[in-house]
């Protein structure tokens, strides 16, 4: 009796994935020849990603110097700018952009620019955050240090304060690096065609779309796992240099 | 170095208060070029206030600080300039951990004072010299002791070539071993002509060395006198009591 309920329960999960299976019927021949073209995107998707995390890195980095600034209008600004950055969701914030700026400017703005324009605005409100965090963990009397040896705030700032500040916040950064990466495939509902656009595209022409969608994820994932792997290293390296 | 009997520092009512605690309360007097004083007296009396005033690190409530006859404590007066001239050591050393022992000297006379690098470095490994640390110029901080990190402290201040040099308690946080590597630098630094004022809890030191002691207690200068008189015939009751309680 017991060996009996015991076979029921192994054969039937066997039986439920190969039904499912069955229903799945996948075929990557059907869409072998868009491939490349799905994997083209790859390379926007990085574009988007690394221009976003640069311009975004410089914009937050000024904007934690407002935050941490004695002048009360810089210091304003940057906390407002930074609630609302964060209280809207992504994607309002780029149909914002790519709809309204045609409407207000009269500039034909791409959906390539209007998305490194968000996610660089983006990410500098979040990066900000990070930075000012790193800034303040920074002993005190570095920043007396330099000050008692008469050096301006601006060497001090980006020579003495700053490089130790982002030693401290580079796991924090790689993560925001990381949080990039995915939203950048927002871009595919304004036209640009990062790597989700692509695999939709050819989907739509062949009528498929597991098979193409499970590509692009596993790319994503292959991707963020990479970040995640060169980070770590250079995290070790940094320790060890300490 | 600069002719003695001249006035280095001159204070006049310094009052510095943090919120409605007075910790400095009308202090006026004067330092001359050479002039060697060491701050002492009980903790929280507003010594390392009262020095940190004089680089304008702490910003005076009120009263006026002259350097050189210039007065810091007029608000048009640029910090920075002020600040190349007055040298500053720290208790806790605060080296540039990023940079390697040359690097941090080089770093303000290159940044502040336009020296080459060549320049720079000649004058840093002068300077290690002076304080025996040639062999540590491409270590990190990191790897330094105690003794080690505040000499390469002094070294940096000095780099600035500096009229005046603070010290804010130099050896508090060093291990005993390592306090005299340390006043013996300071001692040639000031043997050299230095304005120096240093807040210190090392008495031989105070008495060796300083042409005077002041004793500040509840935020004022309760007696100044020259060692000799301080540690045998302390005038004031609470010097009095201060020394018993040390010595």
């Amino acid at each position: 009796m017991i060996l009996n309920s015991a076979a029921i329960n192994f054969v039937i999960p066997i039986g439920v994935c190969n039904c499912l299976l069955a229903q799945l019927d996948l075929d990557f021949n059907r869409i072998a020849p868009s491939i490349p073209y799905i994997l083209g995107g790859i390379w926007i998707t990085l574009k988007f990603t690394l221009l976003s995390a640069i311009f975004g890195f410089i914009w937050g980095t000024v904007l934690s110097l407002f935050k941490i600034s004695s002048i009360k209008p810089l210091y304003w600004f940057g906390m407002a700018y930074t609630s609302v950055f964060r209280g809207t969701p992504l994607l309002v914030t780029l149909s914002k952009i790519y709809f309204d700026t045609p409407q207000l400017t009269g500039y034909e703005i791409s959906g390539f620019q209007a998305g490194v324009i968000t996610f660089s605005l983006n990410s500098g409100a979040y990066i900000s955050e990070v930075i000012r965090a790193g800034i303040m963990a920074v002993d005190k009397g570095q920043t007396e240090a330099a000050m008692s040896l008469g050096v301006s705030y601006k060497p001090m700032m980006l020579d003495v304060i700053l490089p130790q500040a982002i030693k401290n916040i580079l796991p924090a950064l790689v993560n925001e690096s990381i949080a990039l990466l995915k939203d950048s495939a927002l871009v595919s509902t304004i036209g640009a065609t990062d790597l989700l656009r692509r695999a939709q595209i050819v989907g739509a022409e062949k009528y498929v779309y597991f098979e193409p969608l499970l590509i692009v994820a596993v790319v994503y994932y292959l991707m963020v796992m990479s970040l995640t792997l060169s980070a770590n290293l250079l995290e070790t390296q940094l320790r060890k240099s300490s | 170095m600069q002719e003695k009997g001249a006035i280095a520092i001159k204070i006049d009512r310094l009052y510095k208060s943090f919120g409605s605690l007075k910790v400095l309360r009308a202090i006026s007097t004067e330092i001359a070029k050479g002039e060697v004083v060491a701050l002492i007296g009980p903790s929280g009396c507003g010594k390392s206030t009262f020095l940190r005033c004089l680089n304008l690190l702490e910003t005076p409530t009120s009263g006026k600080i002259y350097i050189n006859g210039q007065e810091i404590t007029d608000s048009k007066t640029d910090v920075n300039k002020i600040r190349q001239n007055v040298g500053m050591v720290f208790q806790h050393f605060h080296l540039f951990p990023h940079m390697n022992v040359l690097k941090n000297i080089m770093y303000a006379p290159v940044k502040v004072n336009n020296l080459s690098k060549p320049e720079a470095r000649s004058l840093a490994m002068d300077l290690l010299q002076k304080v025996d640390l040639v062999d540590k110029a491409d270590v990190f901080p990191s790897k330094l002791s105690g003794g080690q990190k505040q000499r390469v402290a002094i070294a940096r201040s000095l780099a600035m070539q500096p009229d005046i040099m603070l010290f804010d308690e130099p050896t508090s946080a060093l291990d005993p071993e390592m306090v005299k590597e340390v006043l013996d630098v300071m001692q040639a630094v000031s043997e050299s002509g230095m304005t120096m004022a240093v807040v210190t809890h090392e008495m031989g030191f105070a008495k060796e060395v300083a042409d005077r002691i002041f004793f500040l207690d509840g935020g004022e200068i309760a007696e100044d006198s020259p060692p000799d008189v301080f540690f045998s015939h302390p005038k004031s009751a609470r010097a009095q009591k201060f020394l018993a309680k040390i010595l």
